[in-house]
């Protein structure tokens, strides 16, 4: 849609587009999640499939995606939001499903859901927001806590020997013949948010001519759960979550390989 | 030979009829006695249209439900007991978010791992919610295979007339006895308009949103109120069998199986002169109080005969009263009371010698 000149001469550069509702956003002041929200919307909104797409939300922060998302979307229990995406798709096969779901909603309790929709290769994509805590519940340890990292309930620092170490559920879907495209991003800066929105649209595009699974990362702040200002938190999300869990593509389609 | 009359299993019965009653999605795990729903459905379902998926657990099969259920299918599950307890997450997410479905418990003994013969030692379970929060599922209980395979039409009708679960309560021998079935070639169900659900938001409407979370509790409180009006509404639906009630001494309460065995008690009761009747509730939930509440006027007595250790014997209380006595007699863990068992606790209630409670062994 061209944008439009408004009468006194300036133009139109930048809009909320009608695939997310005008309503203020219950996140904290910093979060990607908002970011992340607009990325896939503009997708939505950019292929015009706002009539064909059918979202599911998880438990956690963004438990209410479905108040900013302008789609069809269902409200998962927690950790079976791909469950609910493959009855879903599986009964309304050509439309465009995904599900949003945080680090403790997908690779704790929702981890055999995970493993078992990618490795039957559902036409979905899931987006995972990883930020190493249970942020909705006061920043409590998550699987994806880092080693000495202090939570809620690791007061003294993730320790591996009694809690185990943080999970890479990505690098694990990777390895399922059902993954079509796993990718890591973050959205910490305009050129991150850019490469990101460039993989949800590849990973929306691969569900026209069904492939398999389509898993992002998306490596993420909580300022909050972190108790850290938006910027500390980014900083400490590059020198101390990105040497964890590295950005870049862990698996893409052979048609699109180079 | 009249193609319309088979010999079925009572379980293949069930996933037969649930492909003439237009069941389009199906998810399930495999569990003793009610594996055969899984079979049958993943060798005839796809190519009769409808999906069949073999999930990774029952929870996760369970909530595929929810998400084909808010996609607008017509969809079924099914497990036997351990993986029914599995479900109650789900079941009560959709209690909340108002998804139709039919599910089916071919119950088999418990507590735990228990046993895979037939007991009935879920019916707290079906009828009084089962999971957290104030919900109810509608409960048919079969006592045939006839039943097993009629019930599919009526329970995926009735799930979408009131945007509910329905539960099919069966057992572990009507799943696994063959016996004749007649079907009803004629018998169709049509497809129901199900604006609310998630297909993909046209422009012409706003978004819709399946969910079972109102964070407010003004809001919370009014999704109960609609819930508790709609359970009321299910009176209308009660169903129950009554087999020479009128002049009946003694009225046997039992359902599926155990009403089985207590007709035949009743044949030996009335051999031998004895007044006895059978009152059995089909529906579960809503339970017929009304017609027990009546026959307490008439009858002497009741005896509550169940597969467990009497369960369904605390609902034939409140709907008696106090009016009459109210005797119970079952078995547990897969054993099965003999009719000659339940005519003796007849006999030791007609000559005021016995307790309330007590097990036929």
């Amino acid at each position: 849609m061209p944008f439009p000149i408004s009468q006194n001469g300036f133009e139109l550069v930048y809009r909320k587009p009608p695939t997310l509702t005008d309503v203020p956003m219950h996140y904290c002041p910093g979060c990607a999640h908002g970011v992340v929200h607009r990325a896939m919307m503009e997708v939505v909104d950019e292929m015009g499939i706002q009539d064909k797409t059918v979202g599911v939300a998880p438990v956690g922060c963004s438990v209410f995606a479905y108040n900013y998302m302008n789609v069809d979307m269902q409200e998962a229990a927690h950790g079976r939001a791909t469950a609910v995406a493959t009855g879903i798709k599986r009964v309304l096969p050509d439309r465009f499903v995904f599900t949003y779901q945080g680090d403790g909603d997908l690779a704790a309790i929702g981890t055999g859901e995970t493993i078992h929709t990618v490795n039957r290769g559902e036409n979905i994509l899931i987006v995972f927001i990883n930020n190493g805590v249970y942020g909705m519940t006061g920043g409590q340890m998550a699987p994806t806590t880092l080693l000495g990292m202090k939570t809620t309930t690791s007061p003294f620092g993730r320790d591996a020997a009694t809690m185990g170490y943080p999970l890479k559920i990505t690098d694990l879907v990777a390895q399922l013949p059902g993954a079509a495209f796993v990718t890591r991003h973050a959205a910490h800066t305009p050129n991150a948010v850019r490469k990101l929105k460039k993989a949800i649209r590849t990973a929306f595009e691969i569900q026209r001519n069904p492939k398999g699974t389509c898993f992002i990362e998306v490596v993420s702040n909580c300022p909050s759960g972190w108790k850290m200002t938006p910027e500390e938190s980014n900083k400490w999300m590059e020198e101390n979550m990105f040497p964890q869990f590295p950005l870049g593509d862990l698996k893409i389609p052979k048609e699109r390989q180079n | 030979m009249d193609e319309n009359v088979q010999l079925m299993k009572g379980n293949e019965a069930l996933a037969e009829s649930a492909l003439r009653a237009g069941m389009q999605a199906y998810f399930g795990y495999p569990i003793t006695p009610q594996s055969e729903v899984l079979e049958y459905l993943m060798k005839h379902g796809p190519k009769r249209g409808a999906v069949v998926l073999q999930a990774e657990s029952e929870l996760a099969a369970i909530n595929m439900v929810y998400g084909a259920s808010g996609a607008g299918a017509r969809v079924m599950i099914s497990s036997s007991s351990p993986g029914i307890s599995l479900m109650q997450e789900g079941i009560s997410y959709m209690a909340s978010a108002e998804l139709p479905y039919l599910i089916v418990n071919v119950q088999r003994g418990g507590p735990g791992l228990g046993t895979i013969q037939a007991s009935q030692g879920d019916y707290f379970q079906a009828t009084k919610g089962g999971g957290h929060g104030d919900y109810r599922l509608l409960v048919l209980a079969p006592s045939s295979v006839q039943e097993m395979a009629d019930f599919v039409f009526d329970g995926f009708a009735l799930a979408e007339k009131y945007r509910m679960g329905v539960m099919i309560l069966a057992d572990g021998a009507l799943g696994q006895m063959m016996e004749r079935i007649s079907w009803n070639s004629t018998r169709t169900l049509p497809s129901v308009e199900k604006p609310w659900a998630t297909v993909g938001k046209p422009q012409s409407r706003e978004r819709n949103i399946i969910t079972s979370l109102f964070i407010q509790p003004e809001k919370m409180e009014e999704v109960n109120l609609r819930l508790q009006k709609k359970y009321r509404e299910l009176q209308g639906e009660v169903r129950f069998e009554s087999i020479e009630t009128d002049d009946a001494d003694v009225v046997l309460v039992a359902f599926g199986l155990s009403a089985r065995i207590c007709q035949k008690t009743l044949e030996l009761a009335r051999e031998q002169g004895i007044r006895v009747g059978l009152l059995r509730p089909i529906t579960l939930y809503p339970f017929p109080s009304e017609i027990l509440g009546k026959l307490a006027r008439t009858a002497e007595s009741f005896v509550v005969v169940e597969m467990n250790a009497g369960q369904m014997v605390e609902d034939v209380e409140r709907a008696v009263r106090g009016k009459k006595p109210v005797y119970f007699t079952g078995r547990m863990g897969g054993m099965v009371p003999s009719p000659e068992e339940v005519l003796e606790k007849v006999e030791q209630v007609m000559s005021e010698n016995t307790t309330e409670e007590t097990f036929t062994r």
